[in-house]
């Protein structure tokens, strides 16, 4: 039922506005839901409203007051229309056309690059991009390479360190031409420096093999990524320093690296090199057995018995000798990429990663 | 290693630092604390000492580098035995078959001991470090060991037949040792032997006739130095790693015999006892020479700061490493410092003639004035540290006590980047096959015989597999020849998980030649397994996964300039691997060289291997591919000119082929025809055997000119001529 509308008074200005405001509120505060009621109530032929107002307002206007009230009039009207049309607008159960776009998205799917070698590539470009030059070399190494020139002797306690997978029937050959499996990426830095004069600054990505039983974190085939830069005037601080840059491109500027003396036969001094850990910060938490450090890599300043058997053996292949300790100076540093992969990507099992296992990849797509 | 730090405290009373403190400050100087558990006094370090630091794997060594770190005075060692004289000294020499791997032989009688439990500290640090007590002779000998790292051994005097003689073994000789196990040994073998026959296997482990039991009365303690090579060789042969053998294979201090023999003769006279004449002392000057009197080392404090570079403390240029913290450091490591200007001669002589008393920094070798900051040093070096030879090593010493992490960072000059030869090549290739889907995987570097029998043929003499001589495994007996059988057990791994679409690709290294000389190869392999096939125009869903494989290696040698052009590599269903299913497999070869084989890997492996599906299988020659150019393209005009499209719709005999087809086409030399693809092949072999439907599309266009009406016309009817030619019928 429409209520009735009140008879003006007076027709000035002021009155005009303040009844029109009474109106123009009603609309605005009017139920649309049932958009029928609503245009019955407001429009309706003769009940209506505005029907009403006309009648009540318009017609008993004095002249003067007509034109005002009739732009009042058609402003309410003009009101009243679009809250009929705004319904229209709001979500209503009106049926879905076309398509259902909860629906998933398909894509051919691409391959996924190992999380490893993605791992590896990432580590080689920081060195790419300070100036190091990727070198590779054989999996299968002569002793020579791989430890005699490395400063590991024949029958050394060191080599204790890096048990070692050896090709059948090598008894019988020089100790230094034996084959075996590469324990390390370490030979290449050897082959390099036989083959070129310094500087030298070389990145060796690789696979290696060591006798070692397999258990969740260390497996007997692994991959390495080692760097070696060579040059007159090169320092232990600058080996910090690149390390500690490197450190802060693959795990973020806010990482801190904390260097610890250790040995190597083929480097001295050698380190040993941690990175404040990255799930805590350094606080301290499971990841990092609550000490606020990661160990990451291993280095050193390339210790001269190195250089000695590179020259050597430049000699005996008829090069000149170029690496002599008085002028020459270098840095080396090796680190598992394994390792690094897995603190990256939070993996528990060594294994996942030689297993082909679709289930594991997918996860990297 | 496990060190006591009450035992630390013994030697070093004035250690300022709690015991976390010296954790920290010892791992940072690379004497490594992996763990630190309280005890009732003090706390327990679990240590990691690097192999070369054989000397600080004892509590004294340890302690010395606490000494070095916070500048302290370390306790002396040494034992003043009160000795009842004789006129016979206990006989013993050193044979002259072991004249250079016995350098020092010292000998110790003791009479009327008491063979009693062990008290005093003995028994407080045991009881601490969970050691078991064995007797006073036994303890001693171990605390001595552990104290200040050198072995010493005791003989029950009464067992042994005349004097002591250090000699090698006889071939075939048999020595039963303390572990109980009889041992035969070879002519190498070091022994420590009386007259009669050996009672110890020098170095390694004493002899069980001799050992110590209760009823011992009289002992002749020994302490020696054995060359490390020979320790080593014994003790690997024999596979005994004992205590005593992992010290003398590192290298002992020649100078601790006599102080190690009197610390144990003077722990097991408490229980009562004398010692009989003074201590016997063997050395060979030629050894001592290469030890303990070994000549010392120039060091410069120019070439420490070469090598070392900026530290934090650096000011205005003025390297922190300064003469004087040099001299500060390598002291209290032992060495003897005396400026190079000023090297006197009497110095090398001074390590032999000491009295039996190690460790303890001494003062600043006295002509080095207060004043005094040469550059130069003539460095004398200590008896226990073998490792240090050349100033390097002193570099290093110093770079550790003065602490890695006070060197500043600093960066070098960059260098120029070459780019590796193969590196572009090998991106690409990984970079295509990831985008056709393939993902990436690593297998075994090794293969068990029989699937090396299974998958590999060795295609020339030479090309033999690699045996392992200590393979990891059974199944891991030789180095890969190919890259198959690791992709097959990929395969099965995911069908074996109910995982059924797999796709893989292996970048990887094969091994092949002889154990003489190992050739490497580059090659790629790819598996493909799908538990829902489908066609894919032309190609059946039965064989799309072939044509996949197909279509993945046509890709990749697209990537290369071939040599003779796109149309040297072929394929051949001919001479294919005999693991792959006849008729459907091919050799993909390029220039008539076989570059690959793929295919479906035959029912009977695949019903061997227990899969629930068909595997598919291709191997690539990747050295092959990499001696190729990556391609250059060089972009062609585009036609400006409308495109038009031509059907034909045949019936053939099965044996035209689709290389017949388009030899055929392209015989007639129409220079507009830009396209010629197979769109549809139906066959239905029980309606109409012999024979199949095949649906070509050719695409004219000229790049000069609208094609005409006429043209068209005649080039229609020309290729539905040289195809009727080839015995195929038009379909209406």
């Amino acid at each position: 039922m429409n209520e009735a509308i009140p008879q003006l008074v007076n027709y000035d200005e002021p009155s005009l506005e303040a009844a029109f405001a009474t109106l123009a509120e009603e609309v605005r505060a009017a139920d649309t839901t049932d958009p029928e009621a609503f245009r019955l109530h407001w429009l309706g032929r003769k009940q209506g409203r505005l029907k009403l107002v006309s009648e009540a307002w318009l017609k008993s206007a004095p002249a003067e007051a007509r034109k005002p009230l009739g732009i009042r009039f058609n402003q309410l009207k003009q009101q009243i229309e679009a809250a009929l049309e705004a319904p229209a607008a709001k979500p209503a159960v009106a049926a879905v056309q076309g398509i259902d776009i909860s629906l998933p998205g398909t894509f051919r799917a691409p391959g996924i690059p190992h999380p490893l070698l993605k791992t590896m590539q990432e580590i080689v470009a920081v060195f790419h991009h300070l100036g190091y030059s990727t070198n590779l070399g054989p999996q299968v190494e002569s002793d020579f390479y791989n430890f005699e020139a490395l400063n590991f002797p024949p029958n050394h306690p060191a080599r204790d360190t890096q048990d070692t997978l050896v090709i059948a029937n090598q008894q019988t050959r020089p100790s230094r031409d034996r084959l075996l499996m590469r324990t390390h990426t370490s030979p290449v830095q050897i082959r390099t420096m036989i083959e070129q004069g310094p500087p030298v600054r070389i990145v060796i990505p690789g696979k290696v093999h060591r006798n070692d039983a397999a258990d969740a974190t260390h497996s007997p085939i692994f991959h390495q990524v080692e760097g070696l830069c060579v040059d007159t005037n090169i320092t232990f601080s600058d080996l910090k320093g690149t390390l500690d840059h490197a450190m802060k491109a693959l795990f973020g500027s806010d990482v801190k690296t904390r260097f610890f003396p250790s040995f190597f036969p083929f480097t001295e001094p050698s380190a040993d090199v941690q990175i404040s850990c990255i799930f805590c910060g350094g606080k301290g938490c499971r990841k990092c057995k609550h000490s606020g450090w990661i160990e990451l890599l291993g280095c050193g300043m390339v210790d001269p018995a190195v250089f000695a058997a590179v020259d050597e053996q430049r000699i005996a292949q008829g090069k000149e000798p170029a690496y002599s300790p008085e002028k020459i100076t270098g840095f080396a540093f090796g680190m598992g990429v394994e390792r690094i992969a897995m603190i990256q990507h939070g993996i528990s099992d060594i294994g996942h990663f030689y297993s082909g296992d679709m289930r594991f990849l997918e996860q990297f797509a | 290693m496990k060190i006591l730090t009450a035992w630390l405290r013994h030697y070093l009373p004035a250690l300022p630092v709690d015991d976390l403190q010296l954790a920290e400050d010892l791992t940072l100087r690379g004497i490594a604390v992996e763990g630190v558990h309280p005890l009732s006094q003090g706390h327990l370090f679990e240590m990691d000492i690097t192999t070369n630091r054989v000397d600080a794997m004892n509590h004294y060594g340890i302690a010395r580098e606490a000494a070095t770190i916070y500048n302290l005075p370390l306790v002396p060692l040494g034992a003043n035995i009160a000795a009842i004289p004789t006129i016979a000294p206990f006989p013993v020499r050193i044979d002259s078959s072991a004249e250079t791997l016995c350098g020092r032989f010292t000998a110790q009688v003791l009479r009327n001991v008491t063979i009693a439990p062990s008290d005093g500290l003995i028994a407080d640090f045991f009881a601490l470090l969970g050691q078991k007590q064995i007797s006073n002779a036994v303890d001693a000998s171990n605390f001595t060991l552990l104290g200040m790292g050198h072995p010493t051994h005791a003989f029950d005097l009464d067992k042994l037949e005349g004097g002591i003689v250090v000699r090698l073994a006889y071939k075939g000789e048999k020595l039963k040792l303390l572990d109980g196990t009889e041992r035969t040994l070879e002519a190498d073998d070091l022994v420590v032997a009386d007259e009669k026959k050996a009672v110890g296997l020098a170095g390694v482990m004493g002899g069980w006739d001799s050992m110590i039991t209760p009823e011992t009365r009289n002992i002749l303690v020994e302490a020696a130095w054995f060359d490390p090579a020979s320790i080593r060789r014994s003790s690997r042969r024999h596979l005994l790693h004992t205590d005593a053998s992992h010290r003398f294979e590192r290298g002992a201090d020649f100078n601790a015999c006599p102080t190690a023999n009197a610390l144990v003769s003077q722990l097991i006279l408490t229980a009562g006892g004398h010692a009989e004449g003074a201590l016997i002392d063997i050395t060979q000057p030629a050894i001592a020479a290469k030890t303990s009197a070994r000549s010392g080392i120039a060091l410069s404090v120019q070439q420490v700061q070469r090598h070392l570079g900026t530290t934090l403390d650096d000011a205005e240029g003025e390297s922190a490493l300064t003469s004087e913290l040099v001299q500060q450091y390598l002291t209290a490591l032992g060495c003897t410092l005396a400026s190079a200007d000023q090297p006197t001669e009497a110095e090398a002589l001074t390590a032999l003639n000491e009295d039996p008393q190690i460790g303890g920094p001494s003062a600043v070798a006295s002509h080095i004035s207060e004043t005094d900051s040469p550059d130069s040093f003539h460095v004398q070096l200590p008896s226990w540290r073998l490792d240090l030879e050349r100033e390097i090593d002193l570099i290093e010493e110093i770079a550790r006590v003065y602490g890695y992490n006070h060197f500043a960072n600093t960066l070098p000059t960059p260098g120029i980047v070459i780019a590796h030869p193969t590196a572009a090549a090998e991106a690409a290739v990984r970079t295509r096959l990831l985008a056709l889907g393939f993902s990436e995987a690593i297998s075994s570097t090794f293969a068990s015989q029989s699937d090396s029998d299974l998958f590999y043929a060795p295609a020339a003499p030479g090309q033999g597999t690699i045996a392992m001589e200590n393979p990891l495994s059974e199944e891991a007996s030789l180095l890969r020849p190919t890259l198959i059988p690791g992709m097959v057990a990929m395969l099965s791994n995911n069908l074996n998980r109910d995982v059924k679409e797999v796709r893989l690709f292996e970048q990887g290294h094969t091994f092949t030649g002889s154990t003489a000389a190992v050739t490497e190869s580059a090659q790629l392999s790819l598996g493909l397994t799908t538990g829902t096939p489908q066609a894919t125009a032309p190609h059946s869903a039965a064989d799309a996964p072939i044509f996949e494989l197909k279509g993945a290696i046509e890709s990749l040698v697209s990537l290369f300039t071939l040599p003779g052009g796109p149309a040297a590599l072929t394929f051949s269903t001919e001479s294919t691997p005999a693991w792959l299913q006849q008729g459907r497999a091919a050799t993909a070869m390029l220039n008539n060289v076989a570059l690959g084989y793929f295919g479906e890997l035959t029912q009977a492996e695949t019903q061997k291997r227990k899969l629930r599906q068909p595997i598919f299988l291709a191997q690539l020659d990747l050295t092959a591919l990499y001696a190729l150019p990556l391609k250059r393209v060089t972009a062609r005009d585009l036609s400006r000119f409308q495109a038009v499209e031509r059907d034909f719709s045949f019936v053939f005999p099965d044996s035209i082929q689709w290389h017949t087809v388009t030899s055929a086409i392209q015989a007639l030399a129409i220079l507009e025809l830009q396209s010629l693809a197979p769109i549809e092949v139906w066959r239905d072999k029980k309606k109409y055997p012999g024979v199949y439907s095949l649906l070509v599309r050719t695409v004219f266009q000229s790049h000069h000119r609208t094609l005409r009406e006429e043209e068209l016309t005649q080039w229609h009817s020309q290729i539905i001529a040289a195809l009727t030619q080839l015995g195929g019928t038009i379909r209406a």
